[in-house]
């Protein structure tokens, strides 16, 4: 089974915790350089669905493709084939915590390419000049702020220049200024190295911000809600329950408002333009 | 407090300060009231001579409407501060909102056993499985084929082996005095004081070098393994890994288990010999042994077999404190007290063990008679 341009395609995948079910029988595709949105409320199972398309928990039942292969049927050599061309920002940031700033980004580097140290640590710097945290190569994670490891381990993730990168809830624990940095980047990123990205979020600025396509997981009918672009949810969706959560409840105010006050982008002609 | 009974309804006049931490009336003098009043079927409330309130009066009020509720008396709460109404009509509407989770409810007996009983099967899987995947681990260590960091090894040979000693000194050099003490007190009633230096030379060799050497490190770096094993759970850090297709059992638990498994063996020859010292000490400072006698008598009674046995012993044990360790680490659940919870299980588990091996130890070699 093989589907054109869906970088990722998730087919009827159910969700459980031994018996209980959190989600079931989701099906959605995420096309190349998407931003895909994942949200939904707390303990809706957003987290769940990110291990079981990143392979840390396997599916109850359905699948999961990556270009076509599917990533629960494919042997460990494949699985890893696949996971090299993944980056993940975790909640926690998750950067090994023994090692330093450099070491944690060189590891990805160390186990998947036969670069020499030199190019390693080229590489290494120019992955921590983006994310801006040039000269802190030797720190470990636990002398930087909260914001300074999660901006590491954005440069971790995109270490090995991942055709996918996975963020769970990259604004928890950001200032709305480093948010709004990180959506920056996220879009930039997007835009310049065509990287597909999915966002687990319920961050109602973020998911404004950077959303092309979007899924809401709703906990009651433990489904998707609704699906497209967020801006578009907002304006057009007749659903109760998807518009109590895209305007954190006030239904009744200016909604194309609320998008713009939330993004902070401004539009023109129907394009964003990044920095008003 | 007072009340002041009209009819059918009972108005409660409030006076003074009702904060937390002062000596309140309560709920259940109010139902005793009504209940020495029969026919009251209404509550109300004066607040003219209320000064301060806190917490210390919803707590009263929700205790008495639920009282209330259960006997059928109204409770109008119009004569309260508007305050106090907001917030017990909060307090009402998350109550109705969400039903009290009824996982608290304590389980059955049977259900008890029968969730006990799943649990240590999977318990026991999850032992199976972690011996598997070490095996496989341990087959690409020799081959040379492991991912692991090499300064990483460095570390944890000295955590292992050069930050033990001390510990291990003091431990075993007390061994070899108390099993001294404990000898010659008994072997003088004989005049045979010397052979003090046999029981504390073949002991320490044989059985007190290793087993001391095992439970300290087991107490001291299998809990670290699982502290710190179970701390990069939390955090994500194994989950990390895992995604970047670094098998955890090679990039953690291998170098760990050789650190522990080079290091041991030396920990115990040092151990026998400060142990040794130690029943030297004795001997000679307290029992008129010259220290060349203590010497020759125990190069005599110590052959190569006791001490093999002992460090043979302790490599076996290296494993198991590592095993232990990280296992209960990586299967630490993602909380503060599970990481403490996961070094407490690998300690206890990691020393029983230790002890059950040592035995099974005892009797195979007594079978081959060595």
């Amino acid at each position: 089974m093989r589907m054109n341009d869906a970088h990722i395609a998730v087919r009827d995948v159910t969700l459980a915790y031994d018996s209980y079910l959190v989600l079931k029988d989701l099906t959605f595709t995420i096309e190349r350089s998407d931003i895909f949105i994942i949200m939904g409320g707390n303990g809706c199972g957003k987290s769940t669905l990110l291990k079981i398309m990143i392979g840390l928990k396997e599916p109850a039942s359905g699948k999961v493709f990556y270009d076509g292969v599917s990533f629960w049927d494919a042997d460990p050599t494949e699985r890893n084939a696949i996971l090299k061309r993944v980056g993940i920002l975790y909640q926690r940031n998750a950067l090994w915590s023994s090692m330093t700033l450099e070491e944690n980004i060189s590891l990805p580097l160390e186990e998947y390419t036969d670069l020499g140290p030199r190019q390693i640590k080229e590489i290494v710097n120019l992955k921590l000049s983006l994310v801006g945290l040039t000269g802190f190569e030797d720190h470990y994670p636990s002398e930087l702020s909260g914001g300074m490891q999660k901006r590491a381990a954005l440069a971790r993730a995109m270490a090995l220049d991942p055709e996918i990168l996975f963020f769970d809830e990259p604004s928890a624990g950001l200032d709305p200024i480093n948010a709004r940095l990180l959506d920056d980047l996220i879009v930039e990123l997007s835009d310049s190295l065509k990287t597909t990205v999915v966002v687990i979020t319920h961050d109602l600025a973020s998911i404004f911000a950077v959303g092309t396509r979007s899924i809401l997981l709703d906990p009651e009918t433990k489904t998707i809600l609704a699906s497209g672009n967020p801006r578009r949810l907002l304006e057009e969706s007749r659903d109760p329950k998807v518009l109590t959560f895209l305007t954190r409840g006030q239904t009744d105010a200016d909604r194309s408002s609320i998008a713009r006050c939330f993004s902070g982008y401004l539009y023109k002609d129907g394009k964003k333009d990044v920095h008003p | 407090m007072s009340y002041s009974p009209e009819g059918a309804t009972l108005q409660i006049h409030l006076k003074g300060s009702w904060t937390i931490g002062q000596d309140l009336p309560s709920a259940r003098e109010v139902t005793d009231h009504v209940a020495a009043r029969p026919g009251t079927g209404r509550i109300t409330f004066d607040h003219s001579g209320l000064t301060d309130w806190d917490s210390g009066l919803l707590t009263f009020l929700v205790s008495l409407q639920n009282r209330c509720a259960a006997s059928d008396l109204e409770v109008d709460i119009n004569g309260l501060p508007q305050g106090v109404i907001r917030l017990l009509s909060l307090a009402r509407e998350f109550k109705e909102l969400e039903e009290p989770l009824d996982r608290k409810t304590p389980e059955t007996f049977l259900a008890a056993v029968g969730s006990r009983a799943i649990g240590s099967v999977r318990y026991f899987t999850g032992v199976l499985e972690f011996i598997g995947e070490a095996s496989v681990a341990l087959t690409r260590l020799v081959r040379g084929r492991a991912r692991f960091r090499r300064s990483d090894l460095g570390l944890l040979f000295s955590e292992c082996g050069a930050q033990a000693l001390p510990i291990v000194s003091l431990i075993s050099i007390l061994v070899g005095l108390i099993l001294a003490f404990v000898g010659v007190v008994q072997l003088r009633m004989f005049g045979a004081q010397i052979y003090i230096a046999n029981l504390v030379g073949i002991a320490m060799a044989r059985e007190m070098g290793a087993m001391m050497t095992a439970i300290i490190m087991m107490g001291r770096t299998g809990a670290a393994f699982a502290t710190q094993l179970g701390t990069m759970e939390v955090n994500e850090e194994i989950d990390a890994l895992k995604t970047l297709g670094i098998s955890p059992m090679e990039f953690l638990v291998m170098p760990r288990m050789l650190a522990l498994v080079l290091m041991m063996p030396l920990l115990t020859v040092y151990a026998d010999l400060v142990g040794i010292l130690g029943g030297a000490m004795v001997g000679v400072g307290m029992f008129d042994l010259s220290s060349q006698q203590y010497w020759e008598q125990t190069v005599k009674a110590v052959n190569l077999n006791h001490f093999t046995i002992g460090v043979a012993k302790s490599a076996v044990f290296a494993v198991l404190i590592a095993a232990s360790g990280c296992f209960h680490g990586m299967h630490s659940e993602r909380s503060a007290s599970a990481v403490g919870y996961a070094a407490t299980r690998a300690v206890v588990v990691g020393i029983v063990l230790i002890v059950v091996t040592d035995g099974i130890f005892a009797v195979i070699t007594s079978t081959l008679g060595i």
